[in-house]
């Protein structure tokens, strides 16, 4: 059984937590966003050629939108656990009668809300400098959101793995955005001389990209249900983790 | 006696490091009573507060609070209980208003804005209601979060610390909070390291040591039984032996024959009858004195006393 009014309780409170800073969280990625359409889009993009017939600075913005959404959202995530961890208030959550369920639903749920703001106000910052449609937009929010989530789970998971800052740092700095980079972000794989466009496929974030650009323009690197797939294979391995987290209070309760 | 509402059934918690900080700790807890656990720091009342509220897993035993097992109906047992915990832990950015609805809504509480700002005057917080909580001094930081816990309006509410670290008019401030909650039916848990708070509180007291409940009793019992008279009886001369006539009483000659000293009673005021036979028998021995001196031994003197005797007790 979920206690819907603790879940709220907890979702509205890590929602009011990001409208204390809404003005840096969203701040931050319009002009992150701006400049990147800036330098890829206008001064580099003019120079480069269609990409399976999509405009490059079109053709970057499922990347551009992909990068902010991993790192905005395993970081809200991870900070919103590791927080009250750190500052001792985590002990109202765990003494009250709240589960699993209410925790990840308040938690990721918020973080996903989050997300999803962000991403539209990249997508509307987008707008201010390239022309584009969304091939199946139904798909695009669905598969964003199936991001997010999994994204959020795998945040939560570094918040409560994380015994300092850097730590909680480490992983979105040192792989996350690096991968991201690496997966398709500004090219397609397609670009890639051999054997790298091989050796691209083994990382994950790849599909990631290539999934959401599927949405976007109906053209990809990898088959969309294998992004789908990969999605909701890691969505699940997160779940399970978390799940063991609860079940044996690793790090959480003495 | 009544109603059970808390039962701890050889408690033990061992951490990973082999600190066996609760030791096949058996307690039970009635409905309506202030009790207080003394300890030295680290005898294991914050690790006995953490396994019932949620914070600790036990390594054995069982706990039932309001008959629920807490290992397999933890839901139902917390919903009825709250915590104040030692460290000022909370979110210092929130106003103290939103606070404490967050807190009520957390125990699956539908909003009640009146009770929030029933407990919130009743506290001396409805003034700084929209304050963030960072900007209160530490005495108010201490009573939202006693505001916090009282929102989901608990049976049984933990009190870890409660007064530590403030001073002496914001002790007694909290010592009248605590009897408003009694007057209300709640029943309090509290640790301290002020014995006169016990003294002052409570109903029942449990002396912990070393993650052993070594004694639990009610605490004028306690006194009654291991509470002493101490008299020092200053005489206008020296004696050289007690005379016969006192020979019945705890008593013997100090500094030199020139004090008596009196240790005896029980705590239920028979050693000062007892002191006044005495004076009756010196002055009957034509024995003069020049002052007495009479104390009563404090919670405080027992609880020294206990701890003491458990020290030396071989392992």
């Amino acid at each position: 059984m979920i206690g819907w009014r603790s879940t709220w309780s907890i979702y509205t409170r890590e929602l009011m937590r990001f409208l204390r800073t809404a003005f840096q969280s969203v701040l931050a990625p319009v002009l992150t966003t701006s400049l990147y359409f800036i330098v890829f889009g206008a001064a580099i993009g003019g120079r480069m050629p269609d990409l399976g017939g999509v405009d490059y600075g079109a053709f970057i913005i499922p990347g551009l939108l992909m990068l902010t959404l991993l790192g905005e959202t395993t970081s809200n995530s991870s900070f919103g656990i590791y927080m009250p961890r750190f500052t001792g208030t985590i002990y109202e959550l765990l003494s009250a009668p709240v589960g699993v369920a209410e925790t990840l639903i308040g938690f990721v749920g918020a973080a996903m809300t989050k997300s999803l703001i962000l991403a539209a106000i990249i997508l509307l910052t987008a707008r201010l400098f390239v022309d584009y449609s969304i091939a199946h937009p139904l798909l695009a929010v669905l598969y964003i959101m199936l991001v997010a989530a999994a994204f959020s789970l795998f945040g939560f998971i570094l918040g409560i793995w994380a015994d300092n800052f850097e730590k909680l740092g480490i992983i979105p700095m040192l792989f996350l955005t690096p991968l991201t980079f690496l997966g398709g972000t500004f090219y397609s794989i397609d670009m890639l001389p051999k054997p790298w466009d091989t050796i691209a496929l083994a990382n994950p974030i790849v599909y990631l990209v290539s999934g959401l650009r599927w949405t976007f323009y109906g053209s990809s690197d990898v088959n969309i249900w294998v992004s789908f797939g990969i999605t909701l294979g890691f969505l699940a391995a997160c779940t399970a983790v978390i799940a063991y987290i609860f079940k044996t209070g690793w790090r959480l309760r003495a | 006696m009544s109603e059970a509402i808390l039962e701890l059934d050889g408690l033990s918690k061992v951490y990973p490091g082999g600190l066996k900080a609760l030791d096949d700790v058996n307690l039970t807890i009635r409905k309506g009573e202030i009790f207080a656990l003394l300890g030295p720091n680290g005898a294991g009342k914050t690790t006995l507060i953490g396994a019932v509220c949620g914070l600790v897993r036990p390594t054995s035993g069982t706990i039932r609070a309001f008959g629920h097992d807490l290992a397999t109906d933890w839901r139902k047992a917390r919903a009825r209980i709250g915590l104040v915990p030692q460290e000022l832990s909370t979110d210092m950015f929130e106003p103290v208003q939103r606070a404490v609805a967050y807190s009520r809504g957390l125990f699956g509480l539908a909003p009640d804005p009146a009770r929030i700002e029933e407990i919130l005057r009743s506290l001396s917080l409805w003034d700084k209601k929209d304050e963030r909580i960072m900007a209160l001094s530490g005495g108010m930081k201490r009573r939202v979060l006693i505001a916090k816990a009282l929102a989901h309006e608990p049976d049984l509410l933990f009190l870890d610390e409660p007064t530590a670290g403030v001073d002496v008019e914001l002790r007694k401030g909290m010592w009248a909070i605590i009897d408003q909650m009694r007057a209300k039916g709640v029943t309090v848990i509290l640790t301290t390291h002020y014995i006169e708070e016990a003294e002052e509180m409570a109903d029942r007291v449990g002396i912990i040591r070393k993650g052993q409940l070594i004694m639990v009793d009610e605490k004028e019992a306690m006194m009654a039984r291991l509470g002493r008279t101490e008299a020092h009886i200053s005489l206008a001369s020296p004696l050289s032996e007690l005379p016969p006539a006192l020979a019945q009483y705890p008593i013997e000659l100090e500094e030199g024959g020139t004090s008596l000293c009196y240790r005896g009673g029980d705590g239920t005021g028979r050693g000062k009858a007892e002191v006044a036979d005495i004076t009756k028998a010196l002055i009957g021995s034509g024995i003069d004195y020049k002052g007495i001196d009479v104390r009563e031994s404090s919670l405080e003197d027992i609880f020294v006393s206990l701890l003491g005797e458990e020290e030396e007790q071989p392992a």
